[in-house]
């Protein structure tokens, strides 16, 4: 052996760290006082904190909530807040001017909404799916009463549409395309000439129905919740074809796709909203003339779909690039494709940015306000127009900002979250 | 397989004594003791989370330690920047994933430092430059860009870069352990020829028969202490510790 | 080998329209556009029988018709006798300031907040955290009301700032007053020689220029670094305050100051403006914020290191290895902020600031009854905006590029 060689006798065990490199110390040492830089910021931060907090918590903690006016609050104690406001109008910021007797109906829907995104969400439930499928339908109903075959036409002529389209296709046609267009004909025909007489018979025979209430009358966060769920949700499907048409190698098809979502992204939301207003209904037969929160809808969808393609479209770029192929070479067509292989990675690598693109819709909703609908901005100023009311504004605006803050933010944690377990799951 | 020939001087090029290190507190490095003399090259070898890759990391400040003494060719490394800066700029540093700046040329990689740091004029950083890439064998990419080159050619790139510097002593972290098996063997022909012209050099690597070849010594390192050190003939048919004899034969085993 | 026959062609079958790769494209193509046109055609036909019954017609000659309102904030000379034509201009004008200095603003402050959210100290990152998170997840329109109604109910009245003990005080030595009926500036006074001095002060910036070029020949040639930050902040400060003070102070300020229950003279800039410019900052620069440290933190903790161990110092390091690389990654989403902020600015009309919407989709659409003419101009107008503004990322993302195999 020469003089290099060593071997270890005894094994050295691990000795706990030095006081100053863990525990509290450690990690104030590390993150606040490392450097005489970092101390100052961390003493001028400290400062600021306190300042902001030593007017805010005392006028806060001490407010008003029983008052009835704003003249009452001040006569009490004009320094703390007045957040009477919100005790008062709390029904109205959030179903809007909704019948009060029927404040039931938008609260049954809102937690049959979850009911129906679990099935969605965790596969383990799927068999709950079909629940998800009349959700819609049960929603509106509820929402906006009437009989409940109104709705349930809707159900039914698609059904029978999709009877069709497999009777079509086991016994007569092998075709796809033939076996589809027919049965989108048939659906069409239905609605036109079969769809109301059969509505009022069916009425007559199981009458089941709800006190209508009017559009006009939904606000508060009610509606922002409408406008935004029903958006991204009726975008979903617009945008994944969006998607797949601008990735197309047709030229024609591709162009309208690209067309469509550049227009789209390339003006203000306000505006494709006032054409909504004012313009769609120039651009439909004369004489129709629809409720005003679903031409909302309607224009939102078209916003978000866009929006959704771009979305999906860099969900579709982030696939393994083989995937294509594969698929290709087990034979599958097109459509199997996109639908068995393709989609499925491409939406699960898409959620954070769908996530995304609805926290963006939803912040977006206020913007009905500008278009005299009645949503929690719309509120405010109606609140602070009112006499008793009259000159407040902190308190209304921190509750609705925090009223949003709170959904969007917790969604924002929700797809960070979605985010990381995406990169541990490979 | 010929050796290589021995270039050890009697200077200590590195001195490390007591040298401690935890990582919250998890004890990371436990009571390194280790000389290095000018002109030898050793090896570091051991199971994952040994330490091995944190210690030379010490040794140029990558990482810090709590307690004990490390020293560089004469200047001790503590928080003084001054002293940082000088240790950095006499040792040079090979990492597994390269490295490499992405948006610079290969000549622009290798000149980058020379100038802002040694304030070397720019012609003559080209032509140092040029040399250590001929030395790598890959002049001819001087001006192509790292994505556009093979592994083997980006880390045989981040060799000569470090070279450009004109260090005395070359670190390397398992430099060849990203690499596809056919261009292991250009990039170790260039550690090869660096020891033959008498560097002083540290590499982490699982390259055993470099090793042979190569190393001075051997060292073994297991739960962040050193285990057994011996020259390679000595250390790979006579280990001594049980932990060594584990790890040979499940390193050398296939 | 026998070469064997030619492959037979099969007869055409109109069922092959579909099947068939060569012509499968093809037509689905033609249904595609055949569908379209027809959906397009039923759009417009619906549209002029619905014009027709309300007695208009399309046409655009309202742009040269008299306007007949004021504007009362504007970048160039406009009365109510002026073409609606004019006040669309004025209007578009008022968006585009509001787009610049809200980008202006937008852009300082993330860059500022983004930088200091990477900040290792603790207390620092979480309130920077707690900015951008607390801006970006509630609506813009809500903050620019907000802003708004504080500016206007917060700040005290001009009559306020009378008397010998006046409620409110101007800030800054008497020369910025805060209102509820907006914002007082001195203004600039440009009075004689001011010219030359403007002129000396291009002279000293193309100086600075040059003096960067032969500081960057010298460091090739000899490699020795100029200091060249502190050589030019002298080279335009000084002679600039020299002349300044030679010539007589040719640069006045005009002060307001309280006459009767208004302030008169300075730039007075109002609440609608402030608010709306104000919000917009904000809002976009907790976004701005976010995609710089994205930006920053894509670049692998490797690159550092490997600067580090050549030698380099933190700041040359920032500057030669961290931000070539991280720029390539923040200005896309940079430049698509902007474009952003720039459609937010529609939401003028809530504070009743006169942008492009408020003049030519607001008052003109309601006085002329030009429902459509005036929203496809409007919208013509956001369009070209978006389109200009895609193309220069597009231009960024070709020419910046880094070169991969």
């Amino acid at each position: 052996m020469s003089k290099l060689a060593f071997v270890q006798k005894n094994k050295i065990p691990p000795s706990p760290a030095p006081i100053s490199e863990v525990g509290i110390i450690g990690w104030l040492k590390q993150n606040l006082f490392s450097s005489w830089f970092n101390t100052l910021l961390t003493l001028l931060s400290i400062y600021f904190i306190f300042i902001i907090l030593k007017d805010f918590i005392p006028w806060a903690w001490g407010g008003h909530w029983d008052t009835k006016s704003l003249r009452e609050c001040l006569d009490l104690n004009p320094d703390v807040a007045c957040f009477s406001v919100l005790t008062a109008r709390w029904k109205q910021l959030l179903f809007g001017l909704y019948p009060a007797e029927e404040y039931w109906r938008p609260t049954v829907t809102f937690i049959l909404l979850i009911f129906s995104i679990i099935p969605i969400l965790f596969p383990k439930y799927f068999r709950f799916f079909w629940f998800s499928i009349i959700y819609p339908g049960l929603a509106i109903w509820l929402l906006w009463g009437g009989s409940i075959w109104g709705v349930g036409i809707v159900y039914i002529g698609f059904s029978l549409g999709v009877l069709l389209f497999i009777l079509l296709l086991r016994n007569i046609t092998r075709n796809m395309v033939i076996a589809g267009i027919s049965s989108i004909l048939f659906v069409i025909l239905f609605f036109i000439f079969f769809s109301n007489y059969l509505v009022n018979i069916l009425d007559i025979i199981i009458p089941i129905s709800l006190p209508p209430v009017e559009s006009l009358k939904m606000g508060g966060f009610t509606l922002s919740l409408i406008v935004g769920i029903t958006g991204i949700v009726a975008s979903f499907p617009i945008g994944i074809l969006l998607a797949l048409g601008r990735q197309s190698n047709l030229p024609i098809i591709k162009m309208i796709c690209v067309g469509f979502i550049e227009f789209i992204r390339g003006v203000p939301l306000i505006t494709l909203l006032f054409v909504a207003s004012v313009l769609l209904n120039y651009f439909l037969p004369p004489g129709t003339n629809f409720d005003i929160v679903l031409r909302v809808i309607i224009m939102v969808t078209l916003f978000s779909a866009a929006y959704m393609a771009e979305v999906i479209r860099g969900g579709l770029a982030g696939l393994p690039l083989g995937q294509h192929e594969a698929s290709a070479s087990l034979g599958l067509t097109y459509w199997q494709s996109q639908r068995l292989v393709i989609m499925p990675q491409a939406l699960k690598i898409s959620i954070p940015g769908i996530v995304n693109t609805f926290i963006g819709l939803f912040k977006d909703t206020t913007l009905v306000s500008i278009i005299s609908l009645r949503d929690p901005v719309g509120l405010a100023s109606t609140i602070r127009a009112d006499q008793t009311w009259n000159g407040i504004y902190w308190e209304l605006y921190v509750a609705i900002g925090l009223m949003f803050f709170v959904v969007c933010f917790g969604m924002s944690q929700y797809s960070q979250y979605l985010e990381r377990k995406l990169k541990t799951d490979k | 397989m010929e050796k290589t020939k021995i270039n050890i001087t009697d200077e200590v090029a590195i001195h490390i004594s007591e040298m401690n290190k935890w990582y919250g507190n998890f004890h990371v490095l436990r009571d390194i003791n280790l000389e290095v003399m000018r002109g030898e090259r050793i090896v570091v070898c051991g199971p994952s989370g040994s330490g091995k890759s944190t210690l030379i990391r010490c040794i140029n400040r990558l990482e810090e330690h709590q307690k004990g003494r490390i020293i560089v060719d004469g200047t001790e490394l503590t928080t003084d920047l001054k002293n940082i800066d000088k240790i950095r700029s006499e040792v040079g540093m090979v990492f597994q994933h390269f490295n490499l700046f992405p948006h610079l040329t290969t000549l622009e990689n290798c000149t980058l430092a020379p100038i802002w740091v040694r304030e070397t004029p720019a012609k003559e950083a080209q032509e140092i430059a040029m040399e250590m890439l001929e030395k790598v064998k890959i002049p001819e990419q001087a001006n192509k860009y790292p994505g556009q080159l093979s592994g083997g050619q980006q880390q045989r790139v981040a060799i000569a870069r470090s070279l450009c510097m004109k260090p005395r002593i070359m670190l390397f972290d398992e430099v060849t352990s990203a690499l596809d098996p056919e261009m292991i063997k250009e990039v170790l022909d260039t550690m090869i020829q660096l020891a033959e012209d008498g560097m002083t050099m540290i590499c982490v690597t699982h390259e055993m028969g470099f090793a042979r070849q190569v190393a001075d010594r051997v060292i073994f390192m297991d739960d962040g202490q050193i285990v057994e050190q011996n020259e390679p003939e000595s250390f790979f048919n006579k280990p001594q510790s049980d932990r060594t004899k584990l790890f040979l034969s499940q390193i050398l085993g296939h | 080998m026998k070469a064997s026959a030619p492959p037979k062609t099969e007869s055409f079958k109109l069922s092959m329209l579909l099947s068939d790769t060569r012509y499968r494209g093809t037509s689905l193509q033609v249904i595609t556009f055949i569908i379209f046109v027809a959906v397009f055609f039923w759009l417009v036909d619906n549209t002029l029988k619905n014009l027709a019954l309300l007695g208009k017609d399309v046409s655009f000659n309202f742009l040269f018709l008299r306007a007949g309102y004021d504007i009362n904030q504007r970048l160039i000379p406009y009365t109510s006798d002026s073409t609606h034509g004019r006040a669309a201009f004025v209007g578009i004008l008022n968006t585009l300031l509001v787009a610049f200095v809200g980008c202006f603003f937008a852009t300082i402050l993330g860059l500022f907040v983004g930088i200091l959210r990477l900040s290792k100290n603790w207390l620092v990152a979480k309130l920077m955290s707690i900015y951008i998170e607390g801006f970006r997840n509630v609506p813009v329109l809500l903050w620019i009301v907000m802003i708004f109604a504080l500016l206007t109910e917060f700040t005290p009245a001009p009559k306020a700032f009378k008397g010998a003990d006046p409620q409110a005080t101007m800030l800054l030595f008497d020369s910025i007053a805060v209102t509820n009926r907006g914002t007082y500036f001195p203004a600039p006074i440009f009075g004689e020689g001011s010219f030359w001095l403007l002129l000396s002060f291009i002279l000293s910036i193309l100086i600075v220029i040059f003096i960067k070029q032969y500081a960057n020949k010298q460091k090739k040639e000899t490699g020795k670094s100029l200091p060249t930050f502190w050589i030019s902040i002298l080279t335009i400060i000084l002679p600039t305050l020299g002349l300044y003070f030679l010539i007589g102070k040719p640069i006045s300020l005009e002060y307001p100051y309280l006459k009767g229950f208004n302030f008169k003279d300075g730039i007075h800039l109002r609440n609608s403006f402030l608010a709306l410019t104000l919000a917009l900052a904000l809002y976009t620069s907790a976004f701005i914020a976010e995609i710089v440290r994205a930006g920053i933190l894509a670049i692998s903790k490797g690159q550092t290191e490997a600067a580090a161990s050549l030698g380099l110092r933190p700041n040359k390091i920032m500057n030669l290895i961290i931000l070539p690389q991280a720029l390539r990654i923040i200005v896309p989403p940079l430049i698509s902020n902007y474009l952003n902020l720039t459609k937010n600015s529609s939401l003028a009309i809530a504070v009743g600031y006169m942008d492009v919407r408020g003049t030519l989709g607001g008052i003109t659409l309601n006085q002329t009854g030009r429902e459509l003419e005036s929203m496809l101009l409007l919208m013509g107008f956001y369009l070209c905006v978006s389109l200009l503004i895609s193309s220069v990322i597009n231009y960024y993302n070709r020419s910046f590029q880094i070169v991969v195999r």
